[in-house]
């Protein structure tokens, strides 16, 4: 059952079977999709997936937030006794007390639990504008049964993405041009007709799929009169089939990345893609904006992954004839896909590579005494090829920024514990508590190799001056990766703005881009009257052979500045800046949307330039696919 | 009155800063000597000793782990560039990696500074012992002082001051170790590192020496520029060149060189340091300790080598007393801030940063600019003698009247004062001590110059120089070098106060010459004459229209002029003061077209430098003993040098390709048409603005 292709032959391997068969019994929908993958189930409106297990409903009002990251259930708030709390039951964090958290965000910002900047609590409905509908595609729409919707909530949610300018409007309780109505297509073929009907009534389609974008990619452009659809995929969410034969597996593009990896453990296997959003971000996003993984040492990026893609555009539907793992004919059509984020099409269907689940995974750590040692490190550990499934470098900034993440310590031993080792790093080993950072590790495999690599890469950082620092802070690390996001909403309430940016870049310019931008962001702030120093840091995310992902973090306390946003927005322009100038990439994988968008023609070139904007004048002459990222 | 002279400083001052940076002493005029302490009373409450072994713990850089001495060598060998140079090099001359390798490691060890604190301390020692015998005080703006101490902190900095004395670098890590910040790396010429123990002490107190030409060897250059570089990026303590390359034998600034420069800032330029800071220091000295030897070297008496010994018969110049210098710390200029939208910083993204490469046009551009920039700003900074007025004027005197009657003190003094007010008008810094009566200011900067003139029965003379011992009769010839030698000393003093006059002069020389009103034909003279003299009087590549401004406004503040859009017309003052501006650039004139006919004589037509100058010399010694040029300065070798530089980057002299001894072609055509336009014979109606075509 695990697929209809590849049926009968997959027998061999009964335990397996096995549990593939459990995961589908739970799972009765799934099974009925998967017999007829070209049939749409949703014919007269069934219930809702979410109902199945699916992490996300159509009205994602219910278990989201409106203007803040992630689920409604979950947030940092400072309780009656001022301690700082992760509330919810969905993580790891949920429910502790963060002792440290406020002291730093005192100390880092200069805010006061005082002064608070509060959420308009809910979203006024006057505020949204009445829908420009366009009638002959709405009556064409309602029979072909496509659910759909233009109730104002439902719209907002699909107008932005998690910019900090998006986020702070919404709070604010402001809303711009949002989508007039919202489709949710159950499959391909809905698409198909979806975008028929675009193109017959000249209407704009925006796809819309884990809402995570943070490049403006979401936001409808000012100029457009059309009336704006946003397809929203997240209804495409079935796994269609599983080839154990070839490890690959064929996927609707709605699917969230948490429902992915989970429905395919039940099967014994996984993607390995995981990037930060994992829990809310869909495939067909990752496709669109060429996404990275955490663990891309191990499984590779969204472009090493991806089998075969099919792609409903203007022109018709783009796809290959076969699954060859590598061809040569003529430039890749997937590079024109991959990428395109939402100007060519709707991403309907995905083959990507799966694996069988890891073995054995170990976390781990390394303290180094200052970040030109902890690079120098993650160099030798590319130019030996032996980059564990992951590994992050904290500047000394971050690695503070972490402890004071730490959650409340149970026992007396565990304090005397964290006690001793601060002693032995700082005073016995002579680290400056103000210059040494961290590396983060993550192992995966069988066990005998994990071991065996980690000595490797143990090994490495001890030529750096490395030092092992236990798989605890390893772990938190990697934990702190899925409540960060969260972070900035507690910020928000206190003053407290900020983003992350990411760059690639070569080795040779690694310590040099990191110095300068965050350098940069500190003069910029000063030059434009933030009273309190900004929170400006960096990490070193991911290692390639020739070069690396530099991650940023800024935010700063806003207090007395009459035009925030406005600034930030400066600030950040002047980052990407210095980025290019120190030869970092306009973006590793966030894509560029439209807040990069001014820099495309510099960085790819006039000739570049006028190639990809041929691809779209073929594929769609009439702008369809409205949303203005990219060119 | 008051409030345009405000004015014309912003004008100035924001040409280069933005307004929120400035501040009161960004234009470096220094409002009252208050502003100055004295190091050398500092030291009379910590007596030498004491001064030498004080604690001396400045606050080091923070943008980086520390860097120590041994570090150095070791990273400047090991360098990715130099290993690129290495094999370059290697391939190139047939030699093993390893040979070309050692050669590398010698040339750094001859180079290396080898700082250590107990000969700071010595020199520190030695200096106190010198300096109080010879001045009566130096004076060190503390503002300067305090924004430089920060700087050091911040980014790497870059100490260029001007050179007027073998004192200057002494004098200003002296300073710097009294106020305790990081003693800088200085940049020397390779004579005083033969210069056997005090080679070893200047050395030892953070000097490292460059060979002068090092031309085209380019393993030499490689290590120097990789060396330089390395102390940047890693802040290992400030830098200190001399961006004129040279001492200044005329005591006028001189074109600046670039290729320290451009080792300095392009740790900046390729993302390898957030920023560099480059501080210009001004030192001014009331009497050249030099003074002398300046003269003699102009009219091509050689100096003497820089030898220990040498040093040592200059006891005698120890006896003397020379006044009190002036170092003015600029304020401290981000490279960073300068180069916004002249920089594309991303022009080194496609090539590994190490490999060796010939700078871009843009970068050239801005390195030239800078330069020129800095140049400038030592002006700015630069303190102003009474002295240096009182030579201007002399200058102007008939000849006649300094050498046998002598001039009227009172002339003098009055014609002083009235330029002392010119000068403020223009924005100078004058070192004019306030609770001191002016008459006692004048003639107490006259008895500190007893060397050059005398003041006797109310009348200023000339000191014609010993008497010579010979009795036999000398040639004329010789009687023209031997007057000259105390007219070139008085022309050094004028060129200290030059600057501050030079634009409005060369303005006031266009309305002159050209006898015209209309703004764009004056500009057009403006440009040629700024052109013309660009080794004269420094200025900023591709700002010829906003130096033109800058003329025009300071002669319409001091009432010389009225402006308008189209026109500048001359005003009743004007007829007083302009004579003196023209005046002032006269010799200039006179002796470049000396030159000019030299050139257009019908034998010459292939020149080399070393024929030009004694050439020209007899040419101007003809002349002046006829009667026809009334200036000496035609016989400086300065002067001779400035206008065969000038005429190349004119075009009007080309290389001949084949000669080995550096002939030029002269095209006679071209010198006659400068000749003609600089004495007003082609109207300015014809004259092509092309400002800084050819800068």
């Amino acid at each position: 059952m695990a697929s209809n292709s590849s049926g009968s032959g997959s027998q061999g391997r009964a335990p397996q079977r096995l549990r593939i068969i459990a995961g589908h019994l739970q799972r009765p929908v799934d099974v009925d999709a998967t017999v007829s993958a070209a049939e749409c189930k949703a014919q007269g409106g069934e219930a809702d997936v979410a109902s199945d297990g699916k992490s996300v409903p159509k009205r994602r009002q219910e278990i989201m937030k409106w203007n803040g990251w992630g689920y409604s259930d979950t947030k940092f708030l400072f309780n009656k006794k001022g301690q700082a709390e992760f509330t919810g039951k969905r993580y790891k964090l949920s429910g502790m007390i963060i002792p440290a958290l406020k002291e730093w965000m005192e100390g880092t910002f200069g805010t006061n639990m005082q002064h608070k900047s509060l959420a308009t609590p809910a979203l006024t409905r006057t505020a949204v504008q009445p829908p420009t509908l366009n009638e002959a595609f709405v009556e064409e729409l309602k029979s072909t049964g496509v659910p759909f919707s233009h109730d104002a909530e439902d719209r907002v949610f699909r107008a932005h993405g998690h910019c900090l300018h998006e986020i702070f409007a919404l709070r604010e309780g402001k809303v711009g041009r949002v989508p007039d109505l919202v489709v949710w297509p159950n499959c391909h073929n809905d698409v198909v007709k979806i975008v028929e009907l675009a193109c017959k009534h000249n209407v704009c389609l925006i796809p819309y799929g884990g809402g995570t974008s943070v490049s403006s990619a979401l936001e409808c452009p000012q100029e457009e009169t059309r009336s704006i659809v946003s397809v929203d995929t997240s209804q495409m969410n079935r796994i269609l089939w599983i080839d154990e034969k070839n490890l690959t597996a064929h996927m609707e593009a709605g699917i969230v990345g948490q429902d992915l990896e989970r429905l395919l453990n039940e099967s014994g296997y996984c993607t390995g893609h995981e990037p930060d959003s994992m829990e809310f971000s869909s495939l067909g996003g990752w496709v669109a904006t060429r996404a990275s993984g955490m663990k891309k040492n191990i499984y590779g990026n969204i472009e090493d992954l991806v089998i075969h893609v099919k792609m409903v555009t203007p022109q018709g539907v783009v796809e290959k004839s076969c699954q060859g793992p590598r061809m040569s004919t003529g430039p890749d059509i997937h590079h024109f896909i991959m990428g395109s984020e939402g100007t060519l099409g709707v991403v309907t269907e995905v083959t990507m590579k799966i694996r069988p689940m890891p073995e054995y995974q170990k976390y781990g750590s390394v303290v180094f005494p200052n970040f030109e040692q902890g690079v120098a490190c993650l160099r030798e550990v590319a130019r030996q090829r032996c980059a564990p499934a992951s590994i992050r470098l904290m500047d000394n900034e971050q690695f503070k920024f972490g402890h004071a993440l730490k959650p409340q310590v149970s026992s007396m031993f565990t304090s005397f514990l964290e006690g001793l080792k601060k002693f032995y790093i700082t005073k016995f080993k002579g680290f400056d508590p103000d210059c040494l950072c961290v590396a983060t590790l993550l192992f995966e495999g069988n066990r005998e190799k994990v071991l065996q690599h980690e000595k490797q890469v143990y090994d490495i950082a001890a030529k750096f001056g490395g030092l092992a620092a236990g798989e605890d802070n390893g772990q938190r690390g990697y934990m702190l990766t899925f409540v960060i996001a969260y972070l900035r909403d507690l910020g928000m309430d206190y003053y407290v703005i900020g983003e992350s940016f990411e760059t690639s870049v070569p080795w040779d310019r690694v310590l040099d881009i990191c110095r300068n931008v965050k350098a940069r962001i500190i003069r910029e702030c000063k030059d434009k009257g933030v009273q309190f120093q900004p929170f400006s840091t960096c990490r070193v995310t991911q290692t390639y052979d020739a070069g690396a992902c530099v991650y940023f973090y800024f935010a700063f306390n806003y207090r007395g500045l009459s035009d925030p946003v406005h600034m930030f927005e400066e600030v950040e322009h002047a980052a990407r800046e210095e980025i290019l100038a120190n030869g970092g990439s306009l973006s590793h994988h966030h894509g560029v949307g439209k807040l990069r968008k001014a820099w495309m023609r510099e960085t790819v070139s006039d000739v570049g330039m006028g190639m990809l904007k041929s691809v779209k004048d073929y594929v769609d002459p009439n702008n369809i696919f409205g949303n203005g990222n990219l060119l | 009155m008051e409030t345009k002279v405000d004015e014309d400083e912003h004008l100035r001052g924001s040409l280069y800063f933005s307004p929120q940076t400035m501040t009161s002493t960004d234009s470096g005029r220094v409002k009252n000597e208050e502003e100055f302490v004295d190091v050398l009373e500092e030291l009379l409450h910590s007596g030498d000793l004491g001064h030498a072994l004080r604690t001396f713990s400045p606050s080091p850089y923070d943008g980086g782990p520390p860097c120590s001495a041994a570090d150095l060598p070791k990273a400047v060998l090991e360098s990715q560039y130099l290993r690129y140079v290495v094999q370059e090099i290697a391939t190139e001359k047939a030699l093993s990696l390893e040979e070309v390798r050692e050669e590398a490691s010698v040339i750094l060890e001859e180079m290396s500074q080898k700082l250590q604190m107990g000969f700071i301390r010595l020199m520190a020692y030695m200096l106190s012992k010198v300096l109080k015998r010879i001045f009566t005080g130096i004076h060190v703006n503390t503002e300067g002082l305090n924004a430089l101490k920060q700087a050091v902190q911040e980014s790497p900095v870059i100490l260029l001051p001007n050179h007027r004395s073998y004192l200057d670098f002494l004098v200003i890590s002296y300073v710097m170790f009294t106020y305790d910040i990081p003693v800088p790396v200085i940049a020397a010429g390779m004579a005083l590192s033969k210069m056997r123990v005090v080679g070893e002490i200047i050395s030892r107190s953070g000097a490292f020496f460059i060979r002068r030409a090092i031309g085209s060897d380019k393993l030499y250059w490689a290590v120097l520029s990789e060396y330089v570089k390395t102390i940047v990026r890693k802040g290992f303590a400030p830098v200190e060149f001399y961006v004129e390359g040279l001492r200044s034998r005329t005591l006028k600034s001189l074109m600046p060189k670039l290729g320290m420069m451009h080792m300095v800032l392009e740790p900046f330029f390729k993302g390898e340091v957030y920023d560099v800071t480059l501080v210009p220091v001004s030192l001014s000295y009331d009497r050249v300790l030099e003074e002398f030897l300046l003269a003699q070297e102009l009219l091509g008496i050689p100096k003497p080598k820089e030898s220990t010994t040498g040093l040592l018969k200059a006891r005698k110049v120890l006896q003397e007393d020379y006044g009190s210098m002036h170092v003015n710390f600029g304020r401290p200029m981000s490279v960073r801030h300068l180069c916004r939208g002249k920089i594309n910083r991303g022009q080194y993204n496609l090539v590994p940063r190490d490999l060796p490469q010939k700078p871009s046009g843009e970068v050239q551009a801005c390195v030239s600019w800078l330069a020129h920039l800095m140049v400038r700003m030592q002006e700015e900074g630069a303190l102003i003698s009474p002295w240096s007025l009182m030579a201007s004027l002399l200058l102007q005197a008939p000849a006649a009247a300094l050498t046998e009657h002598g001039l009227p003190w009172h002339q003098l003094a009055e014609r002083t004062l009235r330029l002392r007010k010119l000068a403020l008008d223009f924005g100078a810094h004058l070192n004019w001590p306030g609770k001191v009566p002016e008459q006692e200011v004048m003639s107490s900067a006259a008895a500190l110059h007893h060397s050059l003139v005398r003041l006797q029965a109310g009348r200023v003379h000339l000191v014609q120089g010993e008497e010579d011992e010979r009795e036999d009769p000398r040639r004329p010839e010789e009687d023209v070098t031997k007057a000259a030698v105390p007219m070139l000393m008085l022309a050094c003093y004028r060129n200290q106060c030059l600057h501050v006059f030079v634009r409005p002069a060369l303005l006031a020389v266009a309305i002159h010459v050209t006898k015209s009103v209309q703004r764009d034909e004056l500009f057009a003279f403006f440009c040629f004459l700024r052109d013309l003299f660009a080794n004269e009087f420094i200025s900023i590549p591709g700002e010829s229209s906003q130096d033109f401004e800058e003329a025009c406004v300071l002669l319409r503040t001091c009432g010389a002029v009225h402006t308008s859009q189209q026109e500048v017309t001359v005003s009743d003052v004007g007829l007083e003061v302009l004579p003196f501006l023209q005046d002032l650039l006269q010799p200039f004139i006179d002796s470049y077209q000396v030159m000019f006919r030299y050139l257009c004589k019908d034998g010459v037509h292939v020149v080399s430098e070393k024929q030009f100058l004694p050439a020209v010399r007899n040419l101007a010694t003809k002349l002046i003993l006829s009667g026809e040029l009334h200036t000496h300065e035609a016989l400086s070798s300065d002067m001779q040098k400035n206008v065969f530089s000038a005429l190349r980057r004119l075009e009007t002299l080309t290389q001949l390709k084949a000669s080995e001894l550096n002939e030029y072609r002269v095209n006679k055509a071209a010198v006659g048409q400068i000749s003609d336009i600089l004495c007003g014979k082609i109207p300015p109606q014809s004259l092509q603005t092309t400002p800084d075509a050819k800068l």
